[in-house]
């Protein structure tokens, strides 16, 4: 029995620290992304609040961005419009941010950690169809968006949806073709597989991670990741331009602020996704279970512990990396018009995405 | 432990499968069946077939019902109140009701005259991708073909009506 309590414990304890890392990331996203559009646009960016009361000669935001702002959020009255249907305008919200955070129990974030006789795997779920999985749940995001929007009784909103749910649709396409080439590449589902697989060497010094043999794959898979979070430049369901602010133009306080937190922790998830499947996932270069194998045959042993904090070092930098790129891609282009959006996502990146894939099958027969 | 698990998601499916053919408002009888099918799916990785489980939520969770409701929504634009709707003639209801009567008995019947055969022990990698894809693969490859190919002229058609007429 205290076995079974152990494990139960375990899975917690792993449970609690991907969901903690998924919203404290995208948490600290937010401040990358008010600060550092400041930067990119040349501003000072938010710069009110701050506790040691302007001793600093310089005010980095963080008061204002990670306590102040969300006070805010959480302290505003929650308003839901005349005519609106109450169950699902109250739904949308949870239906937004649940999908998102529960996809990362298939993304692994380590590689094993053995304390004692205990091998533990770093990685919520060991899933065999870890990918479809990925996918599944990924899918389902659509709804919050779809239910917010035609719940509120408001045209902006029901537009929004509508564009969203077609947007989320046509590029959950091309993704999912994208990863079939990376799927052919390493010939299983299994994230934690996936990743263990990238820990070989091309020529010796070169990792072998997947974005060396499926470039275009990635490149397709980063495309339709940035349109599926629906920001810049494919953020036509909440187009404030056009629609106020789209599907959740008639949501205020915590319920507006999970809408915003369900947008980042995509940016996570598809970070995590691309991390794992095209840059190796936990997988520091030359570095094995036991400690370095560098080039020329040199090891350097190194204790357990270390070894499995690097990997998680090695897998958060990478995470976070892409999540900066993507808040870079945010806000350095405009936004598509609404036929590029669907000519992009059915004309270029769907065929392409094809082509990936029999090029894949033909390298690898002839490989074979 | 199973069979608990079973119970509980059982009384769920069926009380959301009945809730589709009940409620009067069409938006939320396709949410119910979303609800459906998702729980289906959770009843697939009760019998260890996780990847019929995956596929289930991505094709008819995440991706039909998506089309579902996209179509309900702008169908019902026109109408400020999908509550009132109109009634179906009382003939058709008499039909519908005795058809599913029919069916309803059938399957009780089946379920009383022949008793269940004990569960049969599963495979070690029953349900994974690669069970899946060999038995796909190998014992079902025709059907499969011939499905690709179904699918092949769907998509055809649909690009066919889609198209606007050039004179």
């Amino acid at each position: 029995m205290p076995a079974v309590w152990l494990d139960l414990g375990i899975a917690a304890a792993k449970t609690l620290l991907v969901l903690l890392m998924v919203l404290n990331l995208s948490a600290i996203l937010l401040w990358v992304e008010r600060k550092g559009s400041a930067l990119i646009q040349d501003r000072i960016g938010a710069n009110r609040a701050n506790i040691l009361g302007g001793l600093l000669p310089f005010n980095l935001g963080i008061v204002n961005t990670l306590i102040a702002d969300p006070i805010k959020m959480f302290t505003k009255e929650d308003v839901v419009p005349a005519g609106a249907d109450k169950v699902l305008h109250f739904l949308g919200p949870f239906l937004a941010v649940f999908p998102v955070v529960v996809t990362f129990a298939a993304i692994p974030f380590g590689d094993v950690l053995v304390i004692g006789d205990r091998t533990i795997d770093l990685q919520v779920a060991g899933l065999n169809v870890g990918i479809l999985y990925v996918l599944a749940m990924s899918s389902l995001a659509v709804y919050g968006v779809v239910l917010g929007g035609w719940a509120s009784n408001s045209r902006w909103a029901l537009l929004g949806a509508i564009r969203g749910s077609a947007q989320m649709i046509s590029y959950e396409i091309a993704m999912g073709l994208a990863l079939i080439g990376a799927i052919m590449t390493f010939g299983t589902l299994d994230l934690q597989e996936i990743a263990r697989a990238q820990g070989a060497h091309v020529l010796g010094v070169i990792p072998a991670w997947g974005i060396l043999y499926q470039p275009l794959g990635f490149l397709i898979f980063l495309v339709a990741g940035v349109a599926e979070t629906k920001r810049v430049p494919f953020d036509l369901p909440e187009g404030e331009s056009e629609l106020i602010s789209g599907y959740f133009t008639e949501y205020s306080g915590s319920k507006q602020a999970a809408f915003m937190l369900s947008d980042f922790a995509e940016i996570v998830v598809v970070s995590g996704l691309a991390t794992t499947l095209f840059f190796g996932g936990w997988q520091v270069p030359f570095l094995g279970r036991e400690g370095w194998n560098l080039p020329g045959g040199v090891t350097l042993a190194m204790p357990h512990l270390a070894v499995v904090a690097l990997q998680l070092v090695s897998f958060t930098v990478k995470v976070f990396a892409l999540c900066c790129l993507q808040i870079l891609v945010r806000w350095s282009l405009p936004r598509y018009r609404y036929d590029q959006l669907m000519d992009l996502g059915w004309k270029r990146l769907l065929p392409l995405a094809l082509v990936n894939v029999l090029v894949t099958g033909l390298v690898i027969v002839l490989a074979s | 432990m199973g069979s608990l698990a079973f119970a509980i998601l059982a009384v769920l499916l069926v009380a959301s499968a009945l809730t589709v053919v009940v409620h009067p408002n069409p938006v939320k009888s396709a949410m119910a069946l979303v609800v459906a099918l998702f729980l289906l799916a959770v009843t697939f990785v009760l019998l260890e077939a996780h990847m019929i489980a995956a596929l289930q939520v991505i094709v008819y969770a995440g991706a039909i019902m998506v089309l579902f409701l996209f179509v309900i929504m702008l169908l019902s634009l026109e109408r400020e109140n999908p509550e009132a709707q109109p009634h179906p003639p009382t003939g058709l209801r008499v039909v519908a009701w005795m058809g599913g009567g029919v069916l309803a008995a059938e399957l009780c019947w089946l379920l009383v005259r022949q008793p269940l055969p004990p569960p049969a022990q599963a495979a070690a990698d029953y349900g994974s991708a690669q069970a899946v894809a060999r038995s796909l693969y190998t014992d079902f490859l025709l059907p499969f073909e011939l499905t690709s190919i179904l699918l092949l002229v769907a998509v055809v058609g649909a690009v066919i009506l889609a198209q606007r007429r050039r004179p």
